[in-house]
C-alpha cells in the first residue's frame, strides 16, 4: 500500500518525537521539549485557522488564558479533577469564540488582526484585574494533573518532565492527526476555498462567513487547550498567558516555521522555543540575535523555514 | 422548470450608471450571449445576477423565486454557478482539488465528521474525487490532475473554473469570457463544451469577445453599449442590426486610434 502525505507527515512527527531525547544532554531538556510539544499544539491550531482558512489573528493567546485559568479554577471552585478544568476551559474559549467569532470574522486583513488583538488584550486585562479571583498579576497556582503519580503507579520510572514530555508528545499527534484529516476532508476544501478566493468560495456554496467561524472556533480550542496544558505543567499561571506576547510568538512560530503546513509551524515552534535556550550564551544579545535571526529568516524564505528546507532538500536529492 | 429571468436591472456606482434597465431570460438548454464593448457592464451584470454586486433597480428571478441581492452561496445552493474573467482559481490546490472544492455543497457534512476522519467524510471526498477525475477528463485535464494551479497555463485555469463550476452541477451557468486568452485549438474545445453543456439542459449566460463562437452557439444574443441593452435577438439578427454595428465600429476605430 502506497502512504498518503498524511500518514508520512505523521509517522515523521513521531519518530521526530521519540527520537529528540537522545539528543538531550540533561533532563532539563524533556521540560524545554514538552513545552515545544505544548506550542506546537497551539500552532497546529493556527495553521487553521491562517494557512487553511487565511484569516489572521493576533489574540489567540486569550484563549490560552481562558484554558489556563479554567485549569486553575475550576478544580478549586468545583472541587473535580484538573482534567475537567481543561475540558471546561475548552468548551468556553469554543463558547466565545463562536460569540465574537461572528462579528470580529467579517472584518478582514489588517482589520481583523487589531480586532483579534483587542481580544487578547481584553482577556488579559480581566485576568490582571480580577485579583480576586486570579490572584492577579502575580498568578495562582494550579493543582497538579497527577501524570507523574500516574507513571509511577505503572511502574514507568520517569521524572516529572520526562513524562510531560510523552504525554504531551502523544497529544501534539493526536492534535496534528485531527489538522492533517482535516487538510483533505471536504471542510478543509471549503476553509482552503476561502484562503485562495472568498469571491469564487462563495459562488461555489461555501457560507463565508460559518467557515471562517469553524476554523477560529477550532483554532480556539487548540489555543486553550495548550494553555491549560502548559498551566498544568508549570503548575502555575499567570495573566501573561493571555498576553499580547504570547499571541505573537505563536504567529512567529507559525508563520517563520511555514503557516500552510503543520508540520511547518511545529518545525517554526521547536526552533522558536529551543531557540532562546540556546542564545543564552550571547547573554545580553540574546534579544538581538533571535531577531536577526527571524528577519533574515523571512527575508530569504518567505514560505516559511519548513517549505523552503523541504524544497532545498528536494533539489539537493 | 429552470428559468432564469432579469428584469429591469440596474447598478449605480458613485452616480455612474454601469448597468440600467437590462432585461432578458434564459431558458434550459438555451445560450445567451451578452455581448458589448470593454466597459458595456457584462461583468457587472453578472455580478449582480451571481449576488456579488447588490442591484440598486430591477430583479433577479430562478424559477419565479425573487433572488434579487441574494448572498452567492444560497444562489449557488439554487442552482447557479459561475466562472470569472479575472481568474479565480484557487492556485495553493492541485487541479484536482479545485474542482472537488466546486462539489462543495454536495460533499459539505459534519466538522467533526472531518476532524476524526470517520467512513462518511471519507466517502464523501471518495465519491467526490470520482467526480472531479471525469469533470477533469471531460475538460481535457486529466493529465495535470495532480499540479498545483499555479503551475498551470493560462488556458488550462480557463477550463480549470469550467470543470469547478459544473462540479457544482448548475441549471444555470455563467461563463465570462472563457476563451479569453486561449489559442484556436483551445478556443473550440470550449465551443463544443459549452453546447455540449446547454445541450443537457443548463441555462447558459455566456460572455464573449470572439464574435465567430457568439455567433455560432448562442441561441439568443443580448448586445449591451454604456450599460444600456441596445438590441437584442437571434444571432444572425443582431449581427445584422446597425446599432450594434455602429458600437463595435465605434469602439474599434477608438482602439485604432489609441493604437495609431
Ligand atoms: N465595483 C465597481 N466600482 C466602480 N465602478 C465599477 C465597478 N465595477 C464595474 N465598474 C464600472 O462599470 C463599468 C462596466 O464594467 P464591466 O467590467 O462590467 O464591463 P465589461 O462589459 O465586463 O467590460 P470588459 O469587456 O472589458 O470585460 C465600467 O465603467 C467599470 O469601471
Ligand atoms: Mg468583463
Amino acid at each position: 500500500m502506497r502512504l498518503s502525505g498524511k500518514a508520512w507527515a505523521l509517522i515523521a512527527l513521531a519518530v521526530i518525537i521519540a527520537l529528540a531525547p537522545l539528543a538531550f544532554p540533561s533532563s532539563f531538556y524533556y521540560r524545554v521539549g514538552a513545552l515545544i510539544l505544548i506550542n506546537g499544539l497551539a500552532v497546529t491550531g493556527l495553521v487553521i485557522l491562517f494557512g487553511y482558512a487565511g484569516q489572521i489573528s493576533l489574540g489567540h493567546a486569550g484563549f490560552a488564558g481562558i484554558g489556563g485559568y479554567a485549569a486553575a479554577l475550576i478544580p478549586i471552585h468545583l472541587g473535580v479533577h484538573p482534567v475537567f478544568g481543561l475540558i471546561a476551559g475548552a468548551i468556553l474559549s469554543a463558547g466565545l469564540a463562536f460569540l465574537i467569532g461572528r462579528p470580529v470574522l467579517r472584518l478582514k486583513g489588517y482589520y481583523l488582526a487589531v480586532a483579534t488583538l483587542g481580544f487578547g488584550i481584553l482577556v488579559y486585562l480581566v485576568l490582571n484585574n480580577e485579583a480576586q479571583l486570579t490572584g492577579g498579576p502575580d498568578g495562582m497556582s494550579v493543582e497538579r494533573l497527577g501524570l507523574r503519580a500516574l507513571s509511577d503507579a505503572l511502574g514507568l520510572g520517569l521524572n516529572t518532565s520526562q513524562v510531560w514530555y510523552w504525554f504531551m508528545g502523544v497529544v501534539l499527534l493526536i492534535g496534528a492527526y485531527l489538522a492533517l484529516n482535516l487538510f483533505t476532508s471536504p471542510t478543509g476544501r471549503a476553509l482552503r476555498s476561502l484562503h485562495d478566493s472568498e469571491v469564487a468560495a462563495g459562488t461555489l456554496g461555501v457560507d463565508v462567513a460559518r467557515y471562517k467561524l469553524t476554523a477560529f472556533v477550532i483554532s480556539a480550542v487548540y489555543a486553550s487547550l495548550a494553555g491549560s496544558l502548559q498551566a498544568l505543567l508549570n503548575g502555575f499561571v499567570t495573566p501573561d498567558v493571555a498576553g499580547f506576547l504570547h499571541s505573537i510568538q505563536w504567529v512567529t512560530m507559525t508563520v517563520l516555521g511555514g503557516a500552510g503546513t503543520v508540520l511547518g509551524a511545529i518545525f517554526g515552534a521547536a526552533v522558536l522555543t529551543a531557540l532562546p535556550q540556546a542564545l543564552t550564551v550571547f547573554k545580553e544579545y540574546e534579544h538581538m540575535m533571535l531577531g536577526l535571526i527571524m528577519m533574515v529568516v523571512m527575508v530569504f524564505m518567505p514560505a516559511g523555514l519548513f517549505p523552503s528546507l523541504a524544497k532545498l532538500f528536494r533539489r539537493v536529492r | 422548470m429552470g428559468l432564469l429571468d432579469v428584469q429591469g436591472l440596474g447598478i449605480s456606482f458613485g452616480g455612474i450608471r454601469a448597468v440600467d434597465a437590462v432585461s432578458f431570460a434564459a431558458k434550459p438548454g438555451e445560450i445567451v450571449s451578452v455581448i458589448g464593448p470593454n466597459g458595456a457592464g457584462k461583468t457587472t451584470l453578472f455580478n449582480m445576477i451571481s449576488g456579488l454586486y447588490q442591484p440598486t433597480d430591477g430583479r433577479v428571478t430562478l424559477d419565479g423565486e425573487d433572488v434579487t441581492g441574494m448572498a452567492p452561496h444560497r444562489l449557488a445552493a439554487r442552482g447557479l454557478s459561475r466562472t470569472f474573467q479575472n481568474l479565480q482559481v484557487y492556485l495553493q490546490m492541485t487541479a484536482l482539488e479545485n474542482v472537488m472544492a466546486g462539489r462543495h455543497l454536495a460533499e459539505k457534512g459534519s466538522v467533526l465528521a472531518d476532524l476524526f476522519n470517520l467512513p462518511d467524510s471519507r466517502r464523501r471526498t471518495a465519491e467526490t474525487q470520482e467526480i472531479a477525475h471525469a469533470l477533469l477528463a471531460r475538460v481535457g485535464l486529466d493529465q495535470i490532475a495532480q499540479m498545483e494551479a499555479s503551475a498551470l497555463p493560462y488556458g488550462a485555469l480557463k477550463r480549470l473554473e469550467i470543470a469547478r463550476a459544473l462540479a457544482a452541477n448548475p441549471r444555470f451557468l455563467l461563463l465570462d469570457e472563457p476563451a479569453a486568452g486561449c489559442n484556436a485549438v483551445e478556443t473550440a474545445e470550449i465551443d463544443r463544451l459549452i453546447a455540449e453543456i446547454a445541450g443537457e439542459g443548463v441555462a447558459i449566460l455566456l460572455v464573449e469577445h470572439d464574435m465567430k463562437l457568439v455567433m455560432k452557439i448562442s441561441s439568443h444574443v443580448v448586445v449591451l453599449d454604456h450599460g444600456v441593452k441596445i438590441a437584442e435577438g437571434p444571432p444572425g439578427k443582431v449581427s445584422q442590426d446597425p446599432r450594434v454595428i455602429e458600437a463595435y465600429l465605434g469602439t474599434q476605430a477608438d482602439e485604432a486610434h489609441a493604437v495609431g
